[in-house]
Parts: C-alpha cells; structure tokens; sequence
C-alpha cells in the first residue's frame, strides 16, 4: 500500500533550501522596492532561482528540466508564498506544464529549454471574462487561413503577460478547443492592457487577440487539449493552493510576533483569550491545510486515479483558501490600528491572498464541484457524476 | 501468526489480512440490548458484560497491547501491528474497549512512570479487563482548575489514608483501580507541588459511589468519596510530590497528543459518510436531503475536515512536514475531533427535518434516534479531559507561546 502521504528526504532538502534562500534574500523591504518597479520582481533573483533549478523541477530533463513531480513544485512555491516573492515563476511554470503535455516534440525542444533556464519568460492565458472557471471551450478563437492561423477575441487575468515572452494562448479552432504559442513579437501593439491588481506584487494583463496572426505551427496538437487544459489547470489550483498555504503561515507568524510584543492595560495581548482562541483555530486551519496540500501532492505524483486527485486537490484549495483568507483577515484585526495602515505588512498578505482566493477557483467554486464529485448530481443521480 | 519485530511491507499486509479475517470472523451479535456511545456512558450490568466480553477476545487473540513488553502481558512488537488493528476495527466499526482508563492512560503511564513490581502487578489484568480502572482527578469544586486538588493522602505505617470527593468518575461503580490525585503536602507552597498520584483500589471501605445521571438519562459516572480509605503505599506511582507532572503525562496519552496506548477503539466512529446516506434516505422539503444545495455544502465541508483529521494523523509523524510546530498536530488532536464530532452530530440531527424531535425508543426515529444521542454525548468528549476552552489556552501557550492571560 502507497504512503498516505509521501516525503522523503530529498523533499525535505529542497523545501529547506528554499526557505532558507528566501527569507535570506525577500525581504519585506525587498518585496515594497520590487512592487513599485514595472516587472513586479528582481531579475537578479530570477536568475539566481533559475540557477538553483527551480523553472525546472517539473520538465523532463531531455528538455533542460529535472523531471521531479509537483510535491517538490509545491515545496518551493510554499515558501515563496511565505515570503511574498514576487516573480513570473507561477505563470511561467504553468505554460511549461502545458506546452510539455501537448507540444510536439519540435515545440518541446524549441520553447521548453528557454523557460527552464529563465532566459524566457512563459505565460498561461486561458481565463476568460465570462466569470466561469471552467475554461474548457474558451470563446476566443483562431481560424485556418492557408499556412496561417487568426486570432481574435481577448483573454484576462493573463498573469505575468507583461513579462512573458512566450504566450501561450487556449482559444478554438474549428469549435474544438485548441491552444497555441504566441511569441511576445508576434503582438500587435496594444494588445496588452495591464490589468490593476489588489495585490501589487503581482503583474497581470488582459490580452487582445485581434490581428494576431501565426504561423501553423504555433498550434500545440500533441495530445488531448481539453483533458491537458484541465491537468494545466488542476496544477495551477494545487501550486496556488501552495502558495495560499505558505501565506497563511507567513502572516501567522507576523500575527504571532505582534500578539507577543503589544502590550495594553499592562498585559501582553495575546495572553487575552479573544485573540488567542482565534489564533489556535487559525493554527488548526494550517496544519489542515497543509495535510491536505502534501496528501494532493502525493496523489498526484504516484499517478493515481484521477477523480481521486482531482477530490484531493480541490479539498487542498477549498482548505488553503479558507484558513488564508481567515488568517490575513484576522491578522488586520488584531494589529488594530496599525494593521490599518499601509506601512503594516499584514496588507501586503491580505493582499496576495484576496488575489490566491480568486485564481485557479475559490474555495466555494471547488466546494460545489466537490458535492458532485463526493455526492453525485443534485438532481438525484446516486452515483458520482465523474 | 506473522510478526516480526522489523517488519517488511509483505509482513505488515500478511498480519492486516489475519487481523481482518479475525475481525470478520469473531464480529460480536448485535445485542438485544442498545450499546452506549462510548465508555463513558456504561449504564447496565448487560452493557458492561457485552463489552468485557469483546475486550477479553480481542486481548486473547493477541490484538491489543501488541506494543507493550511480553512480560507484563502484551507482545513487544512494533506500534505499526497495533495501529494496523485499530484501522481495521475503525473501518468496520467493532465496538469500543470498556477498560479505556486503563488501557489508554493508566497503562501507558504505569509503563512510564512505575516499578516494575507494579508493571508486574497491574497491566496485564488490565489488559483483559480482568480489572477495571477509573479516574479520580476532578473534584466538585476543581474541574478545569486540576490542580487545585483538596483530596488529601496522609502517610500512617506503610499506608495512607484518603479523604476527599472526586466526581465524574467513568466506569467509577464497576471499577477496581482507580489513578488519583491527591494532595499529600499541604504546605508545599504552590498548588501544582505536594501532589501524589496513587494506583487506588477502591472495591474496598471507606469509599462511597454514588452515580449520577446524564442529560441523555444514561448512567456511567459516579461521585466517589472517600472516608479514612486506606490505600497501601506500595501503591504510590512515581514519588511523592510528583504527581502534577504524572497527571501532566495522563493527560497526554488520553488526549493521543503522546502514543503508547495498548489499542483498540474508545467510541463509536461516526463517519461522513453516514451522514451522506442518511441524507439520501431523509427528506427535506419534500425532497431527498442529498439535493439540497445547503445540506450539500455542509456534507462537503464535514468530509474536508475529517480528510484533514485522517491525514494529519498521517503527516504527524513526517518530521520534515511539521517543522513549524512539532507537537501542534498531537496537542490539538483532542480539541479538533473532539469538536468536529459534536458539530457533526448536531448537523446529522438537522438533516431528519421535523424527525428530529424524536428520540431514541419511537419506532418512526431516524435511526432509531442514535444521532441525537450521539449530539448530546458528544459534550462528554469537547468537556472531559479538559473543556475545549482549556485546550485552547494550552495550544496558544504551549504551542504558540502566547502569554498566560
């Protein structure tokens, strides 16, 4: 029988190190300098974890990657997380994760090589404005027109479009849906508009496809394009569900500090129990969640059932985005009037977490799919639709 | 039997396979009477025997104290046979051990704390429930405050005498043994020094057992006070004035934030997945439960959570998954089930719609009113051994180093 959940050794140097590497190099301070600047991050840094191997960990290595599996992925995106680093790490691995489940082998070798190593920067654009996560048959489309490929219609919420040089794009072709590679050239002018975001440390467009034309062979057609869009997706919602996970943890510690040292009527606070029972079920919602995130990983990476991953990892994101969301709430709360101001840290978690509730599905979004999926259908059917 | 004391993967499932052919093999008949929820509510002689009964076979075929040393009566095998045995019984719900006293915290403190004359002495009719141990910590006026003990133990020769009121004394008129706290230095200068923890028989004079009746109407509890008891000092566990940290490590093992508890279940498992037939089966409104988008969310709420409680018992023991707060997931393990079981139970009663008016004994019960039964005992577990309210002062001063208010 298979561990329940699976981590070794090896797991636990990366997560290490990458805790380590972080609080060492993202500092709040680093974090406020950063999110004034254009790109949102320090190209310095991205190439340091470039270096460490971390654009890699999921692509095979004949590709320039390490071939590991997602546990190792949510290990490190944990920590940035924690730490709040900024950085197109999240958009980039997905449109890797994407292009290596259905790019041909030509396309594999051409793009992929570039996105571990940092020198590119790849991005996911499939969300829509139809306020539906499920992205199976997006509306914007390409059309065949000889050796060519025209694209219309406008993708949102396109993260990191801004910094990416390879964008890759789902749409339909021939009302199937079809996903294709646009390269940052290959943009019109004005085709992005930067979307202004809650969370400033994050870089996030809205993408105007008309006039977009390609060459045919920017098409990905190597395998099931809506069974991959789903898996890219799924992964998002796992690697989000990381981060949510790591930012619970971070502002509970920055909580935790401030419940230490705050003194009022003579007493520290967090000695008052209106503090310090919420702090507990806080703490309960963390381990929680990171239970839940390491079982979904483990799923994921033995290659079982796929229904049974997709339960775990919406359970993982429903969890992680509650507790977040409870956390950095919290954590304003009790830093009183200070957690008011711009200078607290606590907003810059709240921040991202408002940002991590309401990408890859928010915990009310995967609570519904998971009735069907632990219920079945609500017009009576017995047995689990999936 | 297949066992070894460094088990392969093929050991383990050779050993869960004969566990489960004996689990299916030697289920108990269901009773003409009703069984109680747990141990804490043994109200009947019949209850009591029934499940004396199923203790003593689940011991003689080797299933429980596997992990205790073979000389005072369990098997010296790794804790993973134990915990295989436990899975297996939750999975099929068997019934719970009636000795849970002393299978869960007296035991394992005997073995922490005793000589090896009392290791010798107590544990392995304990094991068998030839002997029954209750608790004697809480006093009428000390509950949450434990320490405050007025229970007082006064050496004389070779024994000491009690005089005192402890209460909410489980198993309390069957029981042989009991673990108490007395206070045997009154003027040791703060309230957690001059304690002494004593392994108390009390079938003898001077002890008086008065029950008292729960909100459910069941028995299984008991006022026991004692009059000049005489209790032999050999009785004595650990030295005197140690009993606050003895009583410390008692709280551990029944609260499973430490392990080394001899097995087996101490309540009926209530599961989810229950609650997910039984919404199929009651009507709301008209229609089936299961369709109602309010029930739906709160039946997929209920099933992350318990996902969460199966799976941190399972990352507890990964040390690299849990370098934050090491013992975080052991501590709060009492406050988080214990909790989730009462909010369970009250959602399971509200799925009957007006069907939850009904109590156990009306034939038109949804199952037979166990639920509401469930929902009212489930206090048992979020008040003993510590309210919950006292397990969050621990966590946010243990674990998370918040000031003492």
């Amino acid at each position: 029988m298979a561990d329940a959940i699976a981590f070794g050794e090896e797991q636990e140097l990366i997560a290490s190190s990458a805790l380590d590497f972080l609080s060492s190099r993202c500092s709040f301070d680093g974090v406020r300098e950063w999110m004034k600047s254009e790109p949102g991050y320090d190209p310095d840094l991205w190439r340091e974890i470039a270096a460490l191997g971390w654009l890699g960990i999921g692509i095979p290595e004949e590709f320039g990657g390490s071939g590991m599996g997602v546990t190792e992925q949510v290990c490190v995106v944990e920590s940035m997380g924690r730490r709040l680093f900024g950085s197109p790490f999240l958009a980039s691995a997905l449109a890797a994760d994407l292009l290596n489940r259905i790019g041909g082998d030509e396309q594999k070798r051409r793009w992929l090589p570039g996105l571990v190593s940092g020198e590119a920067i790849g991005c996911l654009a499939i969300g829509e404005s139809s306020g539906s996560w499920d992205l199976a048959r997006p509306t914007a489309r390409a059309t065949a027109d000889g050796a060519l490929l025209r694209l219309e219609g406008e993708k949102c919420f396109v993260l990191d479009a801004q910094n990416a040089d390879l964008l890759v794009v789902a749409c339909t072709l021939r009302d199937e849906p079809a996903v294709v590679v646009v390269e940052r050239a290959q943009l019109p002018d004005g085709a992005l508009r930067t979307e202004r975001l809650v969370d400033e440390t994050r870089r996030s467009a809205r993408l105007r496809l008309d006039g977009v034309t390609l060459p045919l062979e920017a098409l990905l057609a190597g395998g099931d394009v809506a069974e991959s869009l789903g898996q890219t997706q799924m992964l998002g919602a796992l690697l989000v569900s990381a981060e949510m996970a790591g930012v619970a943890q971070g502002v509970f510690e920055l909580t935790l500090e401030y419940l230490k040292t705050r003194v009022q009527f003579g007493k520290k606070i967090g000695g008052y129990q209106a503090l310090k029972h919420p702090m507990v079920w806080i703490m309960a919602g963390l381990e929680h969640s990171r239970s839940l995130l390491y079982r979904a990983t483990t799923l994921w990476d033995a290659g079982e059932d796929a229904s049974e991953i997709e339960i775990a990892v919406r359970m993982s994101k429903a969890q992680s985005g509650e507790t977040c969301t409870d956390a950095v709430d919290r954590a304003i709360q009790f830093h009183g009037a200070f957690g008011f101001t711009w200078d607290c840290q606590a907003q810059l978690f709240f921040r991202r977490a408002q940002w991590a509730e309401y990408t890859f599905g928010d915990a009310a979004h995967h609570r519904r799919q998971l009735s069907e999926l632990l219920l079945g259908n609500p017009d009576g059917g017995a047995t689990p639709a999936r | 039997m297949s066992v070894a004391l460094e088990p392969s993967e093929a050991d383990l499932e050779a050993f869960r396979q004969e566990a489960r052919h004996w689990l299916d093999e030697h289920a108990p008949a269901k009773p003409s009477f009703k069984l109680p929820d747990s141990f804490l509510e043994v109200s009947s002689n019949e209850q009591f025997e029934h499940l004396r009964a199923w203790q003593r076979a689940v011991y003689d075929a080797g299933y429980l104290g596997i992990s205790w040393p073979s000389e005072f009566g369990g098997r010296g095998l790794p804790q993973i046979y134990q915990d295989i045995v436990n899975a297996e019984m939750a999975a099929r719900n068997r019934p719970f051990m009636l000795n849970i006293v002393g299978l869960m915290w007296a035991g394992p403190v005997i073995l922490k704390f005793g000589t090896r004359e009392q290791k010798k002495r107590f544990l392995a009719p304990l094991l068998r429930a030839d002997e029954i141990w209750c608790q004697g910590f809480s006093e009428p006026e000390n509950g949450s405050d434990l320490a405050n003990v007025q229970t007082t133990a006064v050496r004389d020769g070779d024994e000491y005498i009690i005089n005192g009121t402890k209460i909410w004394t489980s198993l309390g008129t069957q029981a042989h043994h009991m673990i108490l706290l007395a206070r045997t230095d009154p003027d040791a200068g703060s309230k957690y020094r001059g304690l002494t923890f004593f392994l108390a028989p009390v079938d003898g004079a001077g002890v008086d057992k008065r029950p008292i009746r729960k909100m459910t109407g069941e028995y299984g509890f008991n006022e026991t006070s004692f009059r000049d008891a005489r209790v032999p000092a050999g009785c004595m566990l650990g030295e005197e004035g140690q009993g606050w940290a003895i009583a410390m490590a008692t709280l551990a093992f029944e609260r499973y934030a430490e392990g080394g508890q001899a097995g087996g279940l101490d309540m009926v498992q209530l599961r989810v997945a229950e609650l997910v037939e039984m919404a199929r089966e009651c009507r709301r409104d008209g229609r089936p439960a299961i369709e109602d988008p309010v029930v739906r969310e709160q039946l997929v709420r209920l099933s992350i959570e318990e996902r969460a409680i199966d799976m941190n018992d399972v990352r507890r023991h990964i040390e690299g998954l849990c370098r934050e707060r090491p013992d975080a997931i052991g501590l709060m393990r009492k406050l988080v089930t214990s909790e989730f079981r009462r909010r369970m139970s009250r959602f399971a009663v509200s799925l009957q719609g007006e069907a939850a008016k009904l109590y156990i004994g009306d034939p038109a019960a949804v199952e037979d009113g166990d639920w509401q039964r469930h929902y009212m005992n489930a206090y048992s577990v979020t008040i003993g051994g510590g309210t919950s309210q006292i397990q969050m002062n621990i966590l946010g001063e243990r674990v998370l180093g918040l000031d003492k208010g």
